[in-house]
């Protein structure tokens, strides 16, 4: 017997960007249905690095980046719990007088957008960072960017979504989806079946399946970023890390764990993904590079998982090119932790107004319009 | 075209041991990569080298076939490539990570065979974690490869046939045994007779442990229930409690444990199915009659794959090492397929004997109900039973990995190895299943700890994102 229900959104995906979209609609007064094919936040949203960070967003993403610094200054409120977030201060590290010059570039070109980032020089980066490896001669530093536990956050999202009033279901695959001109239905097997106006592909680095449904293929690749955990150390960075250039990242955990990324894992199935032992041993080399203090350390666990990248590297946020009521959120190239929340808000918006009150013009999916014809997806 | 790989054995003991000789006397040359400095498992575990205690004094009754695996290994050590002291901490289609001195190296397989053991199963008590408190095993290997007790008066508890074979080897080595408390029933004992007579020689040696110790004054004790250890810095007393009240015994050292679990991580990181075994209340690696696992060329002996003991790894090993060569184009002649047959006949009857044991020494099926809040589950990251259950009742957690990833359990050093059983009863418990609905933790490299390689700094970075 299948279960028939009509809601007035109907949401692929319970990562955080479909959590905190339920959970804005249900702000809003609508009714929403989240199909989640495992568990809420259990993929990228889930297992990512925790980075809670706007510095070093491309300008485009900087207002939603803005929002979403707020919203996350609010997050017991909103999810219940403080999901371990702490704003530590960003520090991204320049190994170069090019990568000082490009660092202070972007200070310069993204001052508008109350980050307040600081330059710091050498003297001053040995005198409050001793810690730091020998090869870092300066970095710019964003006071109120941090780190949160993305494991505990992004169901947390869900939960809070559920508790206002959201239908949420956990392993649940949106297996068939159709619009009629009015309305989408969406099938999960033969027990559910769902009707709504509006559909929300929060479907992350599936996400490209269900635009493909609707005539908007969009050339997005899966890439696994590898993460390793230490075990338990004394507390030393005060601070989240990254490179300029990218390749490197590391956090403190307030449990005194060192979580830190690099590199790429591969894929084992459609939905799982782990870490190969050149990535491990990658990400173990340039750690010790960036924090020396963990060449005496141990890691205890390395993990990665399933991303959705864009050959340009920014998402597809906005209204389908194909079908009224298609809403996109997706594709956030193993970025998408700290703006997922501002997303969710942006997407209910466009439910409701049809409009976003912050800027998204340039995640449009009509740039990829020649993509259409494009063959299914494949690896990276 | 591909260069042909010497098969590879992970483990040393029993299993391993004769799955390498087999290899041998065809004509191949195995490499075998061992945790321990030297050959024997945990069961056989040999001492240092300059140690002088003789096997007999060490193993008792078990040093006749103790002397036998040690000895097939020295035969054939010159046609092994043997790897001691070295741990896989990672394994991947086709080829093993390894750490050897603090040194990462790779190792390339194209037919393994998995024999990894096992360790204590622990349910945990209150005061487990205080200074002596070891589990059985470890109450063992102090006394096989230390030559210690682990205390002067010592109490064994929880319950399985190692809690009287430790128990003797305690008192035949001179130890003082304050008693050996079972929370099985003489009850459980008489019911499973029928099924232990598949293998009356190993009866009548379990017989003989609970006559000698009886014989001997050390106090035996059934249907007991664990409560708590007494003493601040360090073991004092153990409180335990029967039907007729409670009880506290003066102790310095308390060796505990139920049964064993099957270290399983390899078999899941090389992608082997599993099924839930009901005997062992744990998710097992699948395997055939000879060992072959669902994945082509990876084969699973010995308690790694399921507690058989010490004789079935001896079979299952040489079996698996068959079925290598069988699928290798080494076709069994006619001796090959009478040996292959007789070992699998040998193993039905240790699992038969198996069945009669969990009868015997029955997993204490109300621990979980009984766990007081309080009580530490997970030592790593010090999460405690009522931890675990207010998560599961704040979270609605339903799955072992969600419960770890929402309070941490099992995301320490040791990575669920010693408190995963204890935490899914918990789980399965407060949230109404049955402990196959909880699932098991996945698998995740390392396999053990892992230090951070000492590397030069690399001249240039690939340019990625950063998170």
């Amino acid at each position: 017997m299948t279960e028939k229900r009509l809601v007035d959104a109907a949401i692929i995906g319970g990562g955080i960007v479909g959590s905190s979209a339920a959970l804005a609609l249900r702000g809003m007064g609508l009714s929403v249905m989240v199909l989640e094919r495992d568990l809420c936040g259990a993929h990228s949203s889930g297992v990512n690095y925790g980075g809670v960070r706007r510095q070093g967003r491309p300008l485009t993403q900087l207002p939603l980046s803005r929002r979403a610094h707020g919203i996350w200054g609010r997050l017991r409120e909103l999810i219940g719990i403080d999901g371990e977030y702490l704003r530590s201060g960003h520090l991204k590290i320049a190994r170069s007088e090019a990568d000082l010059a490009s660092l202070e570039a972007y200070r310069e070109r993204s001052a508008g957008y109350g980050m307040d980032l600081r330059m710091i020089g050498a003297g001053v980066l040995r005198a409050q960072y001793p810690w730091l490896g020998a090869r870092a001669i300066g970095g710019s530093y964003c006071p109120q960017d941090g780190h949160a536990n993305p494991r505990l956050v992004s169901p947390a999202f869900a939960r809070a979504a559920a508790r206002a009033g959201a239908d949420i279901r956990e392993h649940c695959p949106a297996d068939e989806m159709e619009h009629d001109g009015q309305c989408f239905t969406v099938s999960s097997g033969t027990a559910l079946q769902v009707r709504s106006r509006f559909l929300l592909n929060c479907a992350g680095a599936w996400a490209g399946t269900v635009a493909r449904r609707f005539g908007e293929a969009v050339p997005m690749v899966s890439a696994h970023p590898v993460m390793a955990v230490t075990e338990p150390l004394d507390m030393f960075m005060t601070l989240s890390l990254g490179v300029e250039g990218g390749g490197i990242y590391g956090r403190q955990a307030p449990r005194g764990n060192c979580i830190i990324g690099g590199s790429r894992g591969y894929a084992i199935d459609a939905c799982r993904a782990r870490p190969g032992h050149e990535a491990i041993a990658h990400v173990l080399q340039r750690s010790v590079e960036l924090l020396p203090a963990l060449r005496h350390a141990h890691i205890i666990r390395a993990w990665s998982g399933t991303e959705g990248y864009l050959p340009d590297r920014e998402p597809v946020i906005g209204h389908s090119a194909t079908t009224p009521g298609l809403v996109h959120g997706f594709g956030f190239a193993g970025a998408g932790f700290q703006i997922g929340p501002a997303v969710g808000e942006v997407l209910a918006e466009l439910v409701r107004d049809g409009t976003s009150t912050t800027p998204i013009a340039a995640f449009a999916i009509s740039r990829f319009a020649d993509a259409a014809h494009l063959p299914p997806e494949g690896g990276p | 075209m591909s260069v042909q790989v010497p098969p590879v054995i992970v483990g040393a003991g029993p299993a391993g041991i004769r799955a390498a000789q087999a290899l041998v006397g065809r004509g191949l040359r195995p490499v075998m990569v061992d945790e321990a400095p030297r050959w024997g498992g945990q069961i056989y575990r040999q001492p240092p080298a300059h140690f002088q205690r003789s096997k007999k004094a060490l193993y008792g009754w078990e040093s006749g076939r103790a002397d036998a695996v040690h000895e097939a290994m020295s035969g054939v050590l010159d046609r092994v490539d043997y790897r001691p002291d070295t741990l896989v901490w990672n394994a991947e289609a086709g080829h093993l990570d390894l750490l050897h001195q603090g040194r990462t190296s790779t190792l390339a397989y194209s037919q393994l065979i998995v024999a990894s053991g096992a360790t204590d199963r622990i349910l945990p008590f209150i005061g487990w974690t205080k200074p002596g408190v070891y589990t059985l095993g470890g109450a063992q290997v102090a006394l096989k490869y230390q030559g210690c007790a682990i205390g002067s008066k010592v109490v064994f508890l929880g319950t399985g046939p190692l809690l009287y074979l430790i128990a003797y080897q305690y008192a035949l080595a001179g130890a003082n045994v304050a008693a050996v408390l079972d929370t099985a029933t003489l009850a459980d004992q008489v019911a499973a007779a029928p099924a232990l007579l598949a293998r009356p020689s190993v009866l009548a040696k379990g017989l003989y442990y609970l006559a000698w110790l009886r014989a001997h004054g050390v106090r035996l004790q059934g249907g007991v229930r664990a409560l708590r250890v007494l003493g601040d810095a360090r073991t004092e007393a153990l409180v335990w409690a029967d039907a007729r009240g409670e009880h506290t015994l003066a102790c310095d050292a308390v060796g505990f444990g139920y049964a064993l679990r099957s270290e399983t991580q390899l078999a899941d990181l090389l992608g082997c199915r599993f099924r839930f075994d009901d005997l062992a209340r744990a998710w097992l690696p699948e395997r055939d009659v000879a060992g072959r696992s669902s994945v082509p060329g990876i084969y699973l002996a010995g308690d790694g794959v399921g507690i058989m003991g010490a004789d079935a790894a001896e079979w299952a090993g040489e079996r698996a090492a068959l079925a290598l060569l069988s699928d290798n184009g080494h076709a069994l002649d006619a001796p090959g397929r009478t040996r292959a047959a007789a070992l699998e006949r040998r193993l039905a009857g240790a699992a038969r004997f198996r069945g009669g044991l969990e009868r015997a020494f029955p997993f204490p099926l109300r621990w979980a109900d009984q766990a007081p809040d309080e009580l530490v589950v997970c030592r790593c990251e010090e999460v405690t039973a009522g931890d675990l259950r207010r998560t599961v009742s704040s979270t609605g957690a339903t799955e072992l990995n969600r419960l770890k990833a929402f309070c941490r359990v099992g995301m320490g050093r040791c990575q669920g190895r010693m408190c995963a059983a204890a935490a899914a009863e918990i789980l399965a418990h407060c949230s109404g299943q049955q402990p196959a609905q909880v699932g098991r933790l996945r698998g995740q490299a390392p396999v053990k700890p892992i230090p951070f390689m000492d590397c030069a700094p690399a001249d240039s970075l690939p340019r990625e994102e950063s998170a």
